[in-house]
């Protein structure tokens, strides 16, 4: 309890629970080089046994992905450019929406590693903590997706499921009528973790990363330790191009963007 | 000094004038008739079913099992898939009917327990009708509460009840708020509908035979009618009529903390608690013009109990209600617009000009304009089915609105590129199963417990008396209590 130095301005509306506003891991996108090739997304899929949803749902705004690449128009035609990539994923908020409102306690926020996290078996689908998130980055579990048909090769009237096979066994398959979100590859954190306790060490930065910034083709994304000074997360985090999403909204988020505009 | 006594005194004279402005016939004080005959009527009106009952019933059990249990348990079966509910429109018609079944409950609450409270007279024959509407509205609000739930069967995870995984509700979460208040008003609201329905229930076990007697006597809990059953029945009433009516105000409000706790542009308003009261009554009252037109239509002789002055005087509650609400109405919207909000601003654009904007104008015609035209005249509130008409207006008025606030409101946020329109799947079919379910626990009720509460109505008739005000008979209750 030695640095409780809390600049009370930057806590949220539950008020200064002993909560640091910089948080432990953060994120930095930067928009001047994301090219939006959707690896990210791609990769977040697999490593998080996120299913795909086929083209009706997807259209109907129930794709899964954790994190998605926005992209917006400026100007009238035919003087149009585009602005730059915005990949949107939980900005793991100091101070989250999401997590006052849940009746069951499935939105909660890990003192460990200062991390908003989902507990799907708790989750009972009331989507309260979506309608409640400013960025709009929490998805639900329309149907069992995993186990639909289209997911499955038909071998006479067998339906046999080859992409189960690629399944990550350090994450849950989630079922139907539950929320779930980007964890920050909570999965990956542990991981490490262990590995630097077993050696007697802490974790070094880019020890290990998540699969967004691993996929990354431009390195557009740094994850780190936030509280780590010497860390490049944190350096770059204080970047003069730096700014935050809805900052006004006062959640604390915990990524970074990056664009000189 | 023979004109002057014409004037002031004379009983001829006011006794023509009182025929002047009372008709006995539009007046249910005026027309008292004798206890045992009233009570003949209300259990004829009980047995009197006609062919027409029976093919309404079977049509409403068949849109019950359907629409309602098969509908639901497909939904359960498949996930919420099947609905129209997506990114960002999490929320969609369940809520809209969760919020419009407690608006609908508010009615009942509203006109016994206020009324009752306020001794106004003309609540008297039916009280017990808006009781039931709360009831059953109450149990509608409840279905679609649990329908709108992703994982239904871990429903009972919200209940502060001990539990192997050492985990208590979130008592911070309007949810956990809503389901106490709720079952609270379930739970208040049906004892508040069974203490007067006991001298009923009495009465009628004494007027039966067969199975009929068994339920009644069971029901009646042995009541007697001595004095002291009455005194304590009185004094439960009287508890229960004043306790009722903070719950009634809390449940609604609370409700709308739903949508007001959330930091969303177009729900987070301070106003919206009284907004969702008013509203709440303003769609109830329209129900009630609805459901007493209809029972006095269909079942006989209610025309003796329900009367024009009757329609008279809910026409006048609905005209009072209905302004008190565009006071809301025009609060909300208009201080929301004012404060200037970037994303507010798009929302309010997006409304009034919108592909919902249908939707927003009728709203406003239906609520506002509508009522606010045609309830000032005394011609249009004495005619049942105008007024049902209104009524009906009024509740699709209602209806759009809790519909703009839940799916059409989530469909703008703070991320432009998430923003989509919200369409309806299987949640008609379970609006249409609500609704089914609804009619046919009334009709099943109006077929087992008296719809008019005799002794209420033979109170007012005994303790009704005319009272002079300066030149003015004023037809009165005296106090007895």
């Amino acid at each position: 309890m030695s640095n409780l130095n809390i600049d009370l301005n930057r806590v949220g509306a539950k008020g200064a629970l002993a909560e640091e506003a910089d948080g432990k891991w953060g994120m930095v996108i930067d928009q001047d080089v994301c090219t939006g090739c959707q690896a990210c997304v791609a990769a977040c899929a697999m490593e998080n046994n996120i299913p795909f949803v086929m083209e009706e749902d997807a259209a109907y705004g129930r794709t899964l992905h954790w994190i998605r690449i926005e992209r917006f128009w400026e100007g009238e035609y035919p003087e149009v450019r585009t602005t730059p990539y915005q990949p949107m994923l939980c900005q793991q908020c100091g101070s989250a929406p999401c997590e006052p409102v849940c009746p069951v306690f499935a939105s909660v926020h890990s003192q460990a590693q200062e991390l908003n996290l989902q507990v799907y078996n708790r989750c009972i689908g009331t989507r309260y903590c979506a309608n409640n998130c400013p960025y709009q980055v929490r998805t639900f579990n329309w149907r069992d997706y995993a186990i639909e048909p289209f997911h499955a090769n038909d071998f006479d009237g067998q339906l046999v499921f080859p992409l189960h096979n690629q399944f990550n066994p350090d994450v849950t398959v989630r079922r139907r009528g539950i929320m779930e979100k980007c964890t920050f590859c909570i999965q990956r954190i542990h991981k490490a973790e262990d590995k630097a306790k077993s050696e007697g060490r802490a974790v070094e930065d880019g020890e290990f990363t998540t699969a967004c910034a691993q996929a990354c083709p431009t390195n557009a994304i740094t994850f780190g330790l936030l509280d780590d000074s010497e860390s490049l997360v944190s350096q770059l985090a204080n970047h003069k191009h730096g700014y935050r999403h809805l900052e006004e909204m006062n959640t604390l988020p915990r990524i970074t963007y990056l664009q000189e505009g | 000094m023979a004109v002057t006594s014409g004037y002031l005194g004379s009983e001829k004279a006011n006794a023509e004038h009182h025929e002047e402005e009372h008709d006995p016939r539009e007046s249910l004080m005026y027309d008292p008739r004798p206890r045992g005959e009233m009570n003949a009527m209300v259990m004829e009106s009980m047995h009197t079913t006609s062919w027409k009952f029976w093919v309404v019933l079977g049509v409403l059990a068949f849109l019950v099992a359907t629409c309602f249990f098969y509908a639901w348990g497909y939904m359960i079966a498949e996930g919420l898939g099947v609905a129209g509910v997506n990114r960002p429109a999490y929320w969609g018609v369940f809520l809209v009917n969760t919020v419009f079944w407690i608006g609908i409950s508010h009615a009942g609450t509203f006109i016994s327990a206020i009324l009752r409270v306020m001794k106004a007279e003309f609540r008297r024959p039916f009280t017990r009708a808006a009781e039931l509407m709360t009831t059953f509205g109450l149990i509608q609000a409840g279905a679609s509460i649990f329908m709108h739930l992703g994982r239904v069967w871990l429903a009972y995870w919200m209940f502060p009840i001990p539990n192997e995984r050492q985990l208590w509700p979130n008592f911070h979460s309007p949810l956990m708020w809503d389901l106490l208040a709720i079952t609270t008003y379930v739970l208040g609201s049906t004892m508040y509908l069974f203490l007067p329905l006991i001298p009923d229930l009495a009465m009628a076990r004494d007027r039966s035979t067969g199975w009929r007697k068994t339920f009644y006597r069971i029901l009646a809990l042995g009541f007697r009618g001595t004095e002291g059953e009455w005194r304590h029945l009185t004094t439960a009433m009287n508890i229960f009529a004043f306790a009722i009516i903070p719950v009634m105000f809390s449940v609604h409000t609370i409700v709308s903390w739903d949508f007001a706790m959330a930091s969303r542009p177009g729900w987070s308003s301070t106003v919206f608690g009284p907004y969702f009261v008013l509203g709440a009554l303003h769609s109830g009252m329209g129900a009630v013009a609805i459901v007493l037109v209809i029972m006095r239509a269909t079942m006989k002789h209610m025309d003796y109990f329900i009367r024009k002055e009757h329609f008279d005087a809910l026409g006048k509650l609905m005209m009072i209600v209905s302004f008190t609400y565009a006071y809301f109405f025009f609060n909300d919207y208009i201080v929301q617009w004012y404060g200037g909000d970037k994303w507010t601003d798009t929302l309010l654009h997006w409304l009034e000009e919108g592909p919902m904007a249908w939707m927003f104008y009728q709203m406003i015609a239906f609520n506002i304009v509508i009522p606010f035209l045609t309830l000032w005249n005394k011609r249009v509130r004495t005619t049942p089915w105008l007024l049902a008409l209104i009524g009906g207006l009024i509740n699709v008025g209602m209806y759009w609105e809790r519909y703009i606030i839940v799916p059409v409101m989530l469909s703008i946020n703070r991320m432009p590129f998430t923003w989509r329109l919200y369409e309806p799947g299987i949640e008609i079919y379970l609006t249409i199963g609500t609704f089914a379910m609804f009619l046919l626990f009334y009709m099943i009720a109006s077929r087992l417990i008296p719809l008019i509460p005799v002794w209420e109505v033979q109170e007012g008739q005994m303790v009704h008396s005319l009272r002079k005000v300066g030149k003015a008979h004023v037809p009165t209750v005296s106090e007895f209590e």
